[in-house]
């Protein structure tokens, strides 16, 4: 049972000189428990900023975000990241990567191969355990990270574009890997795009961001039945989601363009 | 030749060693030819003479094992208490914002000029000699281990953190091992300098080591031995240089892939 609550939540910057840049408008959003909320949004709308606070690695300006009533006050290992850009240590080979946060719990070494191993397993990394993360493909260092942030059991895992790098074809593999991790695992799972397709095909909920200074300008609920199979992207019900999500994103592009 | 463009594994062998070639060519014309009188710059043969007879009458060994000494004393010394500052400078601010202007000022003091006032305090003994060479290294390692540390990606600090880290774990387990390799080729770079140290502390009040007999062999007017011990340093250096590096290439394996 994990739900975090996202309470008038909003983001000044300073940008020096007394100049300051509003990249969120308050935000109040319910994510439920085991729900998969995809935040769609153009470049620069202050998703990845919302994100970034939801962990605890940025301070809002205003409000406070709340995680089983608890709020958050700092990042930790109850909200796995999951990031774009490739963040694994690039010192450690894929097992010591995946056990990264066991050790810094001390978890018993046997208990940290074994979870480490389960993992790697649902990732399809067998037989990659002992190479590092620059003899890997950026797809599979994803894949990594994604393990490295499961095996804590997180309440929620957070993903920032995490196949925004990759090529079309890993990036739709990666889709239905995580989706599938998800159908079977159940988490709550909040994750930024802003790919429409993406959206859409992982989401339980989208959550569409307006241009910069960012807000929730409306929530629509993905009722495709589970498990998704790829396929599921041209029938008739994704298509006038996309075509729906599609208007709604184009008019925030162009106010983003105009600015 | 093209901008940029590789060269080949032997002719890099071939034109590096061309070079030395061409420099005791002209040395030996210079010298044999005539050109420039024996009693400012000595011959290749006279050279290697000089040299034979360096280790076989005058126990050069000896000096040349005092040298090392005095610059792995030295320079151990200096890197056992300049890395751990290095890091926790890099690490905090606080401490970097304490340490920083000061070591920055101290890194510009050149260590020959402590000489005369270390004889003073210290003697022209050991301790006077290994503290030219921590001098001349403390200082410049603290502030580029500083900088390794403190340029650290920020995402992985990050990532450790949502992964469940500490301050004291992040330190522990990305800025070090992230840092260390960089770390490592610093004392390497430092190192290659406190040769340079050595010799001019030796070359004022001592009565070993290979600066010494460069003094030595100056009243005389032996040019070849001078020039012998020159080589000699250049060698130490250049052997010391190459096993540093292999090491490193062991450690840190991942850096180099």
């Amino acid at each position: 049972m994990s739900t975090v609550f996202i309470q008038g939540v909003s983001r000044v910057f300073d940008s020096g000189r007394g100049q300051s840049t509003q990249a969120l408008l308050p935000v109040d959003f319910e994510v439920r428990d085991n729900d998969f909320v995809t935040i769609l949004g153009p470049s620069g709308c202050g998703k990845s900023t919302l994100l970034r606070i939801v962990a605890g690695l940025d301070k809002p300006s205003t409000g406070r975000v709340l995680v089983d009533g608890a709020p958050v006050t700092g990042p930790s290992a109850e909200r796995g990241m999951v990031f774009q850009s490739y963040t694994l240590f690039p010192w450690l080979t894929v097992a010591r990567n995946i056990a990264f946060g066991l050790r810094e719990r001390g978890v018993p070494e046997a208990e940290q191969r074994e979870r480490v191993a389960y993992f790697i397993d649902k990732v399809g990394l067998r037989g990659f355990e002992d190479h590092f993360p620059k003899q890997l493909s950026g797809g599979m260092q994803q894949r990594t990270a994604i393990a490295r942030a499961l095996v804590n059991d997180p309440k929620v895992l957070l993903l920032d574009e995490p196949f925004g790098a990759l090529d079309n074809q890993t990036r739709v593999l990666m889709q239905e890997l995580l989706l599938g991790i998800w159908e079977s695992a159940q988490k709550t799972v909040l994750f930024v795009t802003h790919d429409i397709d993406e959206a859409i095909f992982m989401a339980s909920r989208v959550a569409v961001f307006s241009a910069r200074p960012g807000r929730i300008k409306s929530d629509i609920a993905v009722d495709l039945p589970h498990p998704r199979h790829y396929t599921v992207k041209t029938s008739a019900a994704f298509m006038a989601l996309k075509a729906r999500l599609t208007e709604e994103i184009r008019a925030e592009a162009m106010a983003a363009a105009v600015h | 030749m093209r901008p940029l463009e590789p060269v080949g594994a032997q002719a890099r062998w071939a034109l590096g060693l061309a070079f030395f070639v061409l420099f005791v060519l002209a040395w030996s014309v210079a010298t044999f030819g005539g050109f420039v009188s024996p009693t400012f710059l000595a011959s290749p043969l006279t050279m290697l003479r000089e040299g034979v007879a360096l280790f076989t009458q005058f126990d050069f060994l000896k000096d040349i094992g005092m040298t090392v000494w005095r610059v792995v004393g030295g320079f151990v010394l200096a890197a056992v208490i300049a890395v751990p500052l290095g890091i926790a400078m890099g690490a905090y601010k606080p401490i970097e914002a304490f340490l920083e202007p000061f070591v920055s000022f101290c890194r510009y003091l050149p260590a020959s000029a402590f000489i005369p006032l270390l004889i003073l305090w210290a003697g022209i003994g050991e301790l006077q000699k290994l503290l030219v060479i921590f001098i001349g290294s403390v200082f410049q390692i603290i502030l580029m281990v500083a900088v390794t540390v403190g340029g650290a990606r920020k995402d992985l600090v990050e990532a450790a953190y949502t992964l469940g880290a500490d301050g004291r774990g992040v330190v522990r387990r990305v800025l070090i091992p992230g840092a260390a390799p960089q770390i490592a080729e610093t004392l390497r770079l430092v190192l290659g300098w406190a040769w340079t140290f050595i010799i001019v502390a030796e070359l004022i009040g001592s009565s070993s080591g290979i600066g010494h007999m460069i003094v030595d062999s100056q009243a005389l007017l032996n040019t070849g031995q001078i020039i012998f011990g020159i080589i000699t340093i250049g060698l130490i250096g250049l052997a010391s240089d190459f096993a540093f590096k292999a090491l490193n290439r062991r450690l840190f394996v991942w850096s180099n892939l």
